[in-house]
């Protein structure tokens, strides 16, 4: 009877309802409508045709410049993803098994940057990288050069701004299951003869590993979709698949190939989430909130 | 304890990489050099000046405000409803929809921004602060749900029984005892709304009317033509609110629980 009533019980649903009318209006239909605007035709500038063609897919399928846009864009994912756990692991590893009695600064300082603009944190290293920069400074002021180098606007930066921005969250996904993992385990597989490094690598790594499953998939997904950091801190040839967007619905203002090229971008991302999410669940993302 | 130490090292060096560049910009910001960046020629607030004689740039900073807070009120009415059904209720498909809830977040921005875009194309409107408005409240929608999720939990539910059994009803139970017992959850998850929506440029790019700028896209556009001591003013000022507004709230917070104790 109980069991009954709660099923039948309506106030859930009276909750959920605005926001659920909200993401229905302004994510799912959205999305839709970028599928069926990629079949329209485009005409001339800012003008399109209802129509339901191929033309827009053809060429985004066959056109090699798309396929290079996509290749540099996993490239360049896999590269940031890779180098951020690597970056970001051992001061996960330290803050979550640290004794040190300010533990919670550290914390702080990791949530710090998400509150700092991005658009500052990667504007900033122009003034790291920069020709009046804090490098350049430092050579001229040693008396190494008398020009300034050019060391800005090619990918090893646009790679130092992914990383920048987007460690904090690496690092807080590996703590949040660095910290979950029972605290006996590593010396107990001590006392049973393993070394350090063994204990870690058969006990700790492996039970971290859906915090770091986590944070990599936020870092590449967050990485392949964005187009900001390419045009502040990239050369011409350092673009990502969404300039390619940008440059269509912006500058082209060709909206069935913009459309095109988001639906391409979102079935690409669209897969890694899905192949996460059966081999991890979805709501190992959700911890780091707790 | 040699490894030990080596790992305290290369953590240092890790947060010292997160937070140099910010502290170079916060420096340059007080550098009386014309230019944007080193040598460093003495120290000068004529930037802060400038930046609050820049019409431009003051009137990006009201629109970014505007946006931000109403932002929060938004997404944080919407995000708390959501989170209170999924806190208090057992019901049917509840995975589904936590994972629906969170779907902005799966969607890269630049899709989200251009399907919205083109959504309102069909429906013949034009590009307007409203769209920013429900743009970056969708954007924060899920982040607010997690926030206030993650903290009702924690809330027990003997209080209301208690208020319950001392006969008040249903409203009064949830003006006088549940809301103020949220409060605390309410304020992060709009104080992150809010910072979600004034740090939000990829697609404030998309979704911004012409000629209305936000701090964001107002700093991007100035970039085109290097980084002027401005922006380093600029981006000290915004680092003093998004980070000292929260930190200042978090004291207060602590202060006041430690006073009741």
């Amino acid at each position: 009877m109980m069991q009954k009533d709660q099923s039948a019980d309506k106030r859930p649903w009276v909750l959920l309802s605005p926001s659920l009318f909200a993401i229905t209006m302004l994510v799912v239909i959205p999305m839709a409508f970028i599928l069926v605007y990629s079949f329209y035709e485009n005409v001339d500038l800012a003008v399109d045709r209802v129509a339901f063609q191929f033309g827009n897919w053809q060429e985004v399928m066959t056109d090699s410049y798309y396929r290079t846009a996509i290749w540099k864009t996993l490239r360049l994912s896999v590269i940031v993803t890779v180098l951020a756990a690597i970056l970001g692991y051992i001061p996960a590893y330290f803050i979550a098994m640290t004794r040190f009695r300010d533990k919670w600064l550290l914390l702080l300082l990791l949530i710090l940057p998400f509150w700092i603009s991005f658009i500052i944190r990667t504007l900033s290293w122009i003034h790291i990288f920069g020709n009046q920069g804090a490098l350049n400074g430092l050579f001229r002021l040693l008396g190494l050069t008398d020009t300034s180098l050019s060391l800005m606007y090619n990918e090893f930066t646009v790679i130092i701004g992914f990383i920048h921005v987007f460690l904090p969250y690496m690092i807080l996904n590996i703590y949040v299951s660095l910290e979950g993992i029972d605290e006996n385990l590593e010396p107990a597989a001590r006392t049973l003869g393993a070394t350090p490094w063994q204990a870690f690598r058969e006990v700790t790594l492996p039970l971290s590993m859906p915090g770091l499953a986590a944070g990599c998939l936020l870092v590449f997904v967050l990485t392949g979709g964005s187009y900001v950091t390419p045009l502040i801190l990239g050369g011409p040839n350092d673009f990502l698949f969404g300039n390619l967007i940008y440059d269509a619905v912006v500058s082209e203002l060709n909206w069935p190939m913009g459309a095109t090229l988001s639906f391409t971008l979102l079935f690409l991302l669209g897969l890694v989430v899905v192949l996460y999410s059966r081999l991890m669940g979805l709501n190992q993302l959700s911890k780091a909130f707790r | 304890m040699r490894v030990w130490s080596l790992l305290k090292i290369y953590t240092i060096l890790v947060y010292l990489f997160m937070f140099a560049p910010i502290l170079v910009v916060l420096v340059l910001a007080f550098n009386s050099s014309q230019f944007g960046g080193f040598p460093i020629e003495g120290f000068s607030l004529r930037w802060f000046v400038k930046l609050y004689e820049n019409e431009a740039i003051t009137r990006a900073f009201r629109t970014s405000l505007v946006l931000g807070a109403l932002t929060a009120v938004i997404s944080t009415t919407l995000g708390i409803l959501a989170a209170l059904a999924l806190v208090r209720y057992q019901f049917r498909g509840k995975d589904l929809i936590t994972t629906f809830l969170i779907t902005p977040v799966l969607v890269p921005e630049t899709v989200l921004a251009v399907g919205l875009l083109i959504f309102l194309r069909w429906l013949h409107m034009p590009r307007s602060f409203g769209l920013l408005l429900v743009g970056h409240s969708i954007i924060a929608l899920p982040f607010v749900v997690l926030v206030v999720q993650a903290r009702l939990t924690g809330i027990r539910r003997d209080y209301e029984e208690a208020a319950k059994s001392l006969g008040a009803s249903p409203l009064q139970t949830f003006f006088q005892v549940t809301f103020p017992l949220m409060l605390p959850a309410v304020f992060a998850g709009a104080l992150f709304a809010f910072t979600i929506s004034f740090d939000n440029i990829t697609a404030t790019v998309f979704w911004r009317p012409s000629g209305m700028e936000t701090v964001p896209t107002q700093i991007f556009g100035m970039l085109r033509n290097s980084v002027s001591p401005e922006i380093n003013a600029l981006g000290f000022v915004m680092i003093c609110i998004t980070v000292g507004v929260p930190l200042l709230a978090g004291a207060l917070a602590r202060y006041f629980t430690r006073k009741k104790i």
